[in-house]
């Protein structure tokens, strides 16, 4: 317990000190990507890592939120703090619908269904033209404001993303530890077992389906109030294997590697920027040598090769 | 709507419908013999047909020879994928071989980007583009060598499965790995001739569509997909069902595109994929299975 | 206490199991014995809830439960143990056992999350419940080992303590001391003889005989998927059916 609370602090150090490292630099606006992927990898993560239900569909929801947000504010001039929770509770309420037929498959079956759903859904942001402007794109969605500010700079955007992230953050690490979180876990080592002792793992999965796809929903939202620009081509089938990619080299079924995995993902094309094409290869090059080579992710292949190669030295034990 | 414009759609329906039976019947054969859904089989179809251009091109053979030598490499390919990623995996659960094969058809996408570019190409047609008629629609010579080849790679499959010993190994694995391999069936080899065999036929799917639908790095994957789609609709049969599966899907699309909207086509393919999963898990023919515990 | 009426299943063109009725009386310990492929995996597959039965029936303390999914069961106070275990082995021995207090225990995702004051107690209840049940097992050594680095004997522990954690008031055992070394058998035997003192009914598939007819108060005999016999003990060692049925397997 306590433990944890020290893990979240010096989390919530680094994120709030991170900006004085990059004063400014265009960085900064990476940075803020990197919060709504953690978010939408911690979402993506507490279906895949803890229940084990894979889904390729994640970029959909995150689209939704979007969509919605950016269609409510930028062309019926709602309020963007009222249309964010209710595009999430909608989102939500729609994932847990489908929840119910779709989580009755299982493995490669699930992967299929949750893919095809993410396509669908990708199809009808470019085919309804008149609400979401297609694939040219939806703009003019407004800046958040809080009592007269706005969120109009990379560094207020910074601490906003963030401050969403973190809460995020503090709750999936709650809920992880939590007597759901063990229920989960448990359904994902052994469905059966845990029925027989009284889980009710089709609902608690379908729950956990629907607020994965609330979190990302949300994490849309807040996409498209600080790029105020948004079109299909960030919701593809691309982005959901993007997120896929994150939470598997962070560590399934660990909230911080989705964290790392999140941070990695986002800056490595930045760092590729000259050899820009490579950046599709060095995804899948990751995502099969992760699953070859440290099944676990980098949260817990790390401290294996630490502990293996260079214990003698020190004796920490870093563990997330 | 006349009569003419439903015949058209649906002759050029089926000639897709063709395709993505034999991309089915890649996946298929994969399932059945390792229990694993490819998601790298579409692209084998992108590197049929990028692999002919590029024996065509730069390397100057022409169509006759650089067909083979296409094959033959996506062949390779597949084999190398099975042997030095799939193989070695220490955990191979469902999550892990989806996300492996997922990691391998982006890297082959992304190598085939780099290697060819980003350029969408066609192939020229097999014999001419000379529009035949049939009642009051046309159809394009390619049209036909995609239903005949499709009709000979099935018969040669057909034979393989049920008049050679390795076919007949490979359906006794299909059938149950485990008591096939107490048996005395060598079934990692069967795992590898499996991908073998996909490869080679969903490089052949490639290669005969190109001239129709041009081809380019990425083609894969929604070809792919489509092909899933075929073989989840034939319950996962290596056969005759997948075929009929394929068809219908093609033909389906093919009219919903035509008569309602052809921005929807896409979807109509994963609509129907859902419905299926949904409601008839185990193919619109098959009969239900239950799961051991 | 547990009523099976009538159950026959079958799979494809097998018939595992055919017309197989029997009754589990309270407080009972209740063996069910049959060689190989007889059936007895099936049966309690189908008690449990995992698998639908073709037809026949299941009662619960007088209570119909035919079909109920095995989370409901639970709830109604049946648990069972799995021939090739079934731990979640991820996790640590004491989580194990956690879950099995899911049912004792309502915090949902929300006051999870928010850390609300009464999840965390609860919380703290679930844990002390679940050193409760590894101490009763005696497995306390253990509890924060992953339960996948248990040695084979101390998993079918783990597995009987999770099971407890349910508070039920049916266990269904499926070959318990199956791999257990005799030592290990002993003390299996006399935990299940405890099991019983706490008033809980037990049913227990086991090829070890004399475990068996050392602990059992009544016997049912499965063979090829049919009832050949059932009895006491006693009873069922001097029936020549059986021996004959035992013998023909060799
Ligand atoms: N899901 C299933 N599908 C098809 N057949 C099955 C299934 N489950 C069990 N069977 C068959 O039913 C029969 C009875 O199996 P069961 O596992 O119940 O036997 P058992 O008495 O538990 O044997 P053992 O002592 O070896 O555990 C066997 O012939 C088995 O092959
Ligand atoms: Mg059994």
């Amino acid at each position: 317990m306590k433990k944890e609370l020290l893990k979240f602090l010096v989390f919530l150090v680094i994120v709030m000190a991170a900006p004085l490292a990059f004063k400014g630099g265009y960085l900064l606006n990476v940075l803020v990507f990197v919060g709504i992927n953690t978010m939408l990898a911690i979402a993506l993560n507490l279906l895949l890592g803890y229940a084990g239900q894979i889904s390729l569909g994640h970029a959909g929801f995150f689209g939704l939120g979007a969509y919605l947000s950016g269609i409510m504010t930028a062309t019926y001039g709602w309020n963007p703090w009222l249309v964010m929770p209710l595009a999430a509770l909608i989102v939500g309420i729609l994932a847990f619908m489908i929840g119910f037929p779709v989580l009755k498959l299982k493995g490669h079956y699930l992967a299929m269904a949750t893919l095809g759903l993410g396509i669908i859904i990708y199809i009808v942001f470019n085919e309804t033209v008149d609400l979401t402007g297609g694939p040219s794109g939806l703009s003019g969605i407004p800046n958040l404001t809080i009592a007269g500010t706005t969120f109009d700079t990379d560094l207020k955007n910074y601490y906003l993303i963030w401050s969403f992230t973190s809460v995020i953050v503090f709750l999936a690490v709650n809920l992880a530890r939590s007597r759901v979180g063990r229920a989960l876990r448990a359904i994902h080592d052994s469905e059966v077992a845990a029925q027989v002792l009284g889980v009710n793992a089709r609902i608690i999965k379908i729950q956990i389906f629907a607020l994965s796809a609330a979190i990302s929903s949300l994490a849309g939202s807040l996409y498209a109030h600080t790029m105020t620009f948004i079109s299909p081509a960030s919701f593809g089938f691309n982005f959901s294997v993007e997120l896929l990619t994150m939470v598997v080299i962070g560590g399934l079924g660990s909230i911080y590697g989705s964290f790392f995995g999140a941070v990695l993902l986002t800056l490595l094309p930045e760092f590729l920027r000259e050899a820009q094409d490579y950046d599709i290869v060095i995804y899948g090059a990751l995502l099969m040598a992760m699953v070859m080579f440290m099944p676990g992710g980098l949260v817990r292949g790390i401290p294996a090769l630490f502990n293996r190669f260079i214990k003698p030295a020190g004796k920490g034990n870093g563990h997330a | 709507m006349q009569f003419d414009q439903i015949l058209q759609y649906t002759l050029s329906g089926l000639s897709t419908g063709a395709i993505y039976a034999l991309i089915g019947i890649g996946f298929s054969i994969i399932y059945n013999s390792t229990g694993i859904i490819n998601f790298a089989q579409g692209e084998f179809v992108m590197l049929g047909g990028m692999l002919t251009l590029f024996f065509m091109g730069p390397l100057k053979l022409p169509l006759w020879a650089a067909i083979p030598c296409a094959v033959l490499i996506s062949t390779l390919t597949g084999i190398v994928f099975e042997r030095f990623a799939i193989r070695p995996l220490r955990q191979p659960t469902p999550i892990n071989l989806v996300i492996i094969t997922i990691g391998g058809s982006i890297l082959m996408r992304g190598l085939a980007m780099l290697l060819w570019g980003k350029d969408t190409q066609s192939l020229p047609p097999f014999s001419g583009d000379e529009p035949i008629a049939i009642g009051g629609a046309t159809i394009l010579p390619q049209h036909i060598w995609i239903l005949g080849i499709t009709l000979v790679i099935i018969a040669i499959n057909k034979l393989y499965f049920y008049h050679t010993i390795s076919g007949k190994a490979m359906r006794a694995c299909a059938y149950n790995r485990r008591a096939a391999g107490l048996v005395g069936i060598d079934v990692r080899r069967m795992v590898m001739f499996s991908f073998m065999i996909s490869s080679a036929m969903g490089a052949v799917a490639g290669i005969i569509v190109a001239p129709l639908t041009m081809t380019a790095y990425d083609v894969g994957v929604m070809l792919g997909l489509k092909g899933f789609c075929a073989a989840i609709i034939g319950g996962m049969s290596s056969g005759a069902a997948t075929v009929v599966g394929g068809l219908i899907l093609g033909v389906l699309e093919s009219l919903g595109a035509g008569l309602v909207s052809s921005g929807y086509k896409d979807a109509i393919a994963f609509i129907i994929l859902l419905l299926i999963l949904f409601i008839r898990p185990q193919g619109l023919f098959g009969k239900a299975d239950s799961e051991r515990v | 206490m547990l009523e099976v009426a009538g159950i026959t299943q079958i799979f494809g063109g097998v018939t595992a199991l055919e017309d197989v009725s029997f009754v589990a009386k309270k407080g009972d310990i209740t063996g069910v014995i049959g060689p190989n492929g007889a059936g007895k995996t099936t049966l309690f597959n189908i008690v449990s809830g995992i698998y639908k039965q073709t037809s026949g029936s299941v009662h619960l303390e007088g209570k119909q439960v035919t079909g109920l999914p095995p989370e409901r069961l639970a709830r109604l106070g049946m648990v069972r143990t799995f021939q090739n275990i079934e731990l979640f082995g991820s996790m640590t021995v004491m989580e194990n056992v956690m879950v099995g207090m899911h049912t004792k225990s309502s915090s949902g995702i929300l006051a999870c999350s928010f850390l609300m004051p009464w999840s965390i107690g609860e919380e703290r209840r679930i844990r002390d419940g679940a050193m409760k049940w590894l101490d009763f097992v005696g497995i306390t050594g253990e509890a924060d080992v992953t339960a996948g680095n248990l040695p084979f004997g101390k998993g079918r522990l783990l597995e009987i303590a999770r099971a407890l954690a349910v508070e039920p008031r049916l266990i269904l055992m499926d070959e318990p001391a199956a791999g257990l070394n005799s030592q290990e058998t002993l003390a299996l035997a006399s935990l299940i003889q405890r099991i019983r003192a706490l008033g809980i009914t037990v049913v227990l598939v086991e090829h070890d005989m004399e475990l068996v007819m050392d602990i059992c108060d009544r016997i049912v005999v499965l063979n090829l998927g049919r009832k050949l016999a059932e009895g006491t003990p006693r009873e069922i060692q001097e029936n020549p059916e059986v021996i004959a049925a035992y013998l023909g397997e060799g």
